[in-house]
């Protein structure tokens, strides 16, 4: 996912499209996630300036939600399903194995993959299920899961 | 003539393979020079057979299941156009048992039709209940739901017409519908299905809660981990918007209504209501204490309407079928139908809509046909992580609010989590506490400490560290946690632990203590 750096302008361009409503808090962090992939310490002064709440506000706001990520993540985000429909079909394993094949733990990064857990993807009737990139992947075996991240390596090359 | 095709665009379908099967169908149909038409409808909701594709022939949609873009050369060779035989041939779709035995009252379009087509929306009696509605008028319409019994599918069972008539009945100039499509339980799917396949559905039950309630904005909040989801549902609510059924004087009715869709960001107690309000206003999604009930005082202080996407999406058919119709299916006070969701170690898992009063048995072997290891049952979590696990002797227990909450459970949102005989339920215990640690909003101790302290003492128990008193203990923190939290976060924890300490005591046995 090519992304760019966070400025200024851009920042103030998606705070604009929201109207500057600090109701719209959530969904402006969503919009930079998604334009700069991380919320940084000044795009939170700059949003508690341009929306009239204290930069405490703000922090507390991104603190306190999973989505809103305080340092980049590496290229690609694979996201491993640990709640209970998942776990009754072998993703205790499944998380096992994906860190022994990307020799990672749970919430650590190399400088292609950032490895997380998620707490339901709403594919429950296909577990285990994953998320890579944000898209979910369903029926989710080891040798799957691998030929998942194989093809991250050859749509990078 | 081109032949008709469906191919799911849903998140189970897609995740399987559905949109290779869809490139891999225009291509085969280039290179044979078949004239086809490729519709991305929903999904029909048996997640088990997906990618479920079919074939328009005649006027039969003839079903070939678990299709994989490997498989469509075949098919086609096999004159799959006409319907030819093919291992993946399942036969008419209006046959397929695992549907046609449902109650389909609030999910009967799904898989039916083209989610993103207000033509087909409206060839399917779609927006015909609003406009019902604005003829009865509003209080005939709080009075039709209240009759139908219809209750809050969110979990909760809230009497959805008691809290409509307290909107109603609270004088504000500004009232909302908030609508909770913040569906975190693990095993549950079907806001998610509804909102990918029906989309205009769930839009045309908002229509009608603010109509009777007197708002003229709604707001849908979506969890983040549904992308797909949102892509589809915001383009639904576009195209209304384009067709005059959503904005001001919708249809020259001279009732004015719009949905706002705002994105959750992984906070799973941001689907308690209050949290959600909190979310929907920029805030951290800590919860509210209550009173004052949203319905007085809600989203932005304003009177508000808090139902689930099931919940309000079951209307229309309310208006257009009747109240009566609807309190027929079910027992007791659980009247209607419930869209229950097959989900982990099951075999047939998916979506079954069906009136209250099925048992447990006869959803999980009838339908779900055991569990996809093949080996023998040990628990079945009903209601998500809140949801207590249920022994394999009690499945004969019947759907219905009532009955669950006489065995210490609770039905929730309908989902239903099956686990083989291989699970370690100390362990399944011991997560319970650590996802309300995670997920705590940290308001009240009970829930931000007492989990924290529940893991430790589980941990505990688990390694023989004193035993009985730490046992004791946990029963206790149990006790604690139920009474003196302030919401379900917290006060339902214990439910999943106490049944795991009720059934399947012996997984804390010792020997299970290096088991992860």
């Amino acid at each position: 996912m090519s992304r760019e750096n966070y400025n200024q302008a851009g920042a103030s361009e998606l705070i604009r499209a929201h109207g500057n409503r600090p109701e719209m808090l959530v969904q402006i962090l969503h919009a930079f996630m998604d334009r700069f992939g991380w919320i940084s310490e000044e795009a939170v002064r700059q949003l508690a300036s341009e929306l009239n709440l204290s930069r405490a506000d703000v922090h507390g706001v991104v603190s306190y939600y999973h989505d809103f990520r305080t340092s980049p993540a590496a290229r690609h985000v694979v996201k491993i399903c640990a709640a209970e429909a998942c776990q009754a079909m072998g993703s205790r394993a499944l998380i096992k194995h994906a860190e022994k094949s990307l020799r990672l733990n749970m919430h650590e990064s190399n400088d292609k993959v950032t490895l997380e857990p998620v707490y339901c993807l709403g594919n429950c009737a296909c577990s285990p299920a994953i998320m890579v990139d944000g898209k979910t992947f369903g029926r989710v075996s080891n040798a799957r899961f691998d030929e998942i991240v194989a093809q991250l390596d050859r749509a990078d090359s | 003539m081109s032949t008709r095709i469906y191919v799911p665009r849903e998140t189970a379908a897609i995740s399987v393979g559905a949109d290779e099967v869809a490139i891999a169908i225009a291509r085969c149909a280039k290179e044979s020079g078949a004239r086809v038409e490729l519709v991305r409808n929903g999904s029909w909701g048996a997640s088990w057979l997906e990618p479920l594709v079919e074939v328009v022939v005649g006027e039969q949609r003839i079903a070939y299941g678990n299709v994989t873009a490997a498989d469509v050369p075949a098919l086609f060779k096999a004159g799959f156009l006409d319907g030819g035989d093919h291992a993946c041939r399942i036969g008419p779709t209006v046959e397929i048992p695992y549907l046609i035995r449902q109650d389909r009252w609030t999910f009967w379009r799904c898989g039916l039709v083209n989610p993103l087509s207000i033509d087909d929306f409206l060839a399917h009696q779609g927006f015909s209940a609003i406009l019902k509605a604005i003829e009865m008028g509003p209080q005939a319409v709080i009075d039709a739901v209240k009759t139908s019994g219809l209750r809050g599918r969110g979990g909760a069972g809230f009497p959805a017409g008691i809290k409509w008539q307290t909107v109603a009945d609270t004088a504000s100039p500004q009232k909302y519908i908030a609508c909770n499509a913040d569906e975190g339980d693990s095993g549950t799917f079907s806001d998610r299905i509804m909102l990918e396949s029906d989309p205009l559905g769930l839009v045309e039950g908002m229509l009608i809660a603010g109509f009777a309630v007197g708002a003229s904005k709604g707001y849908i909040y979506l969890r983040s981990e549904y992308p797909l989801c949102h892509s589809i549902l915001t383009r639904a609510i576009t195209t209304a918007r384009e067709a005059g059924w959503l904005g001001d004087n919708i249809q020259g009715t001279g009732f004015n209504f719009d949905i706002e869709v705002h994105l959750g960001a992984g906070s799973y107690v941001c689907g308690e209501e209050t949290a959600m309000l909190e979310s929907l206003e920029g805030k951290a999604g800590v919860i509210r204490y209550k009173p004052p009930l949203p319905a007085i005082a809600g989203l932005f202080g304003k009177p508000t309407v808090v139902n689930n996407v099931v919940t309000l999406a079951s209307v229309p058919n309310i208006i257009n079928l009747g109240a009566d119709r609807y309190k027929g299916y079910g027992v007791n006070r659980s009247t209607g139908t419930l869209a229950f969701q097959l989900a982990g170690n099951i075999k047939r898992g998916g979506l079954v809509e069906k009136a209250f009063g099925i048992s447990l048995r006869e959803l999980i072997e009838d339908w779900g046909g055991g569990t996809a290891t093949g080996r023998p049952i040990k628990a079945v979590q009903v209601g998500g992580p809140l949801g207590a696990y249920i022994p394999a002797s009690q499945l004969d227990t019947v759907l219905d609010y009532e009955a669950f909450a006489n065995i210490g459970a609770m039905i929730g949102h309908g989902g239903i989590v099956v686990f083989d005989d291989t699970a370690d339920m100390a362990q399944q215990a011991r997560f319970a506490m650590q996802f309300c640690a995670l997920e705590s909003c940290g308001k009240c101790t009970p829930c931000r400490i007492g989990s924290v302290r529940g893991v430790e003492v589980i941990d505990r128990i688990i390694n023989d560290e004193n035993r009985d008193e730490n046992y004791e203990l946990l029963l206790e923190l149990c006790d604690t946690m139920e009474a003196a939290s302030l919401c379900a976060m917290g006060g339902m924890t214990p439910y999943p632990v106490r049944s795991v300490l009720k059934y399947f005591a012996e997984d804390f046995a010792s020997a299970e203590g290096s088991r992860k």
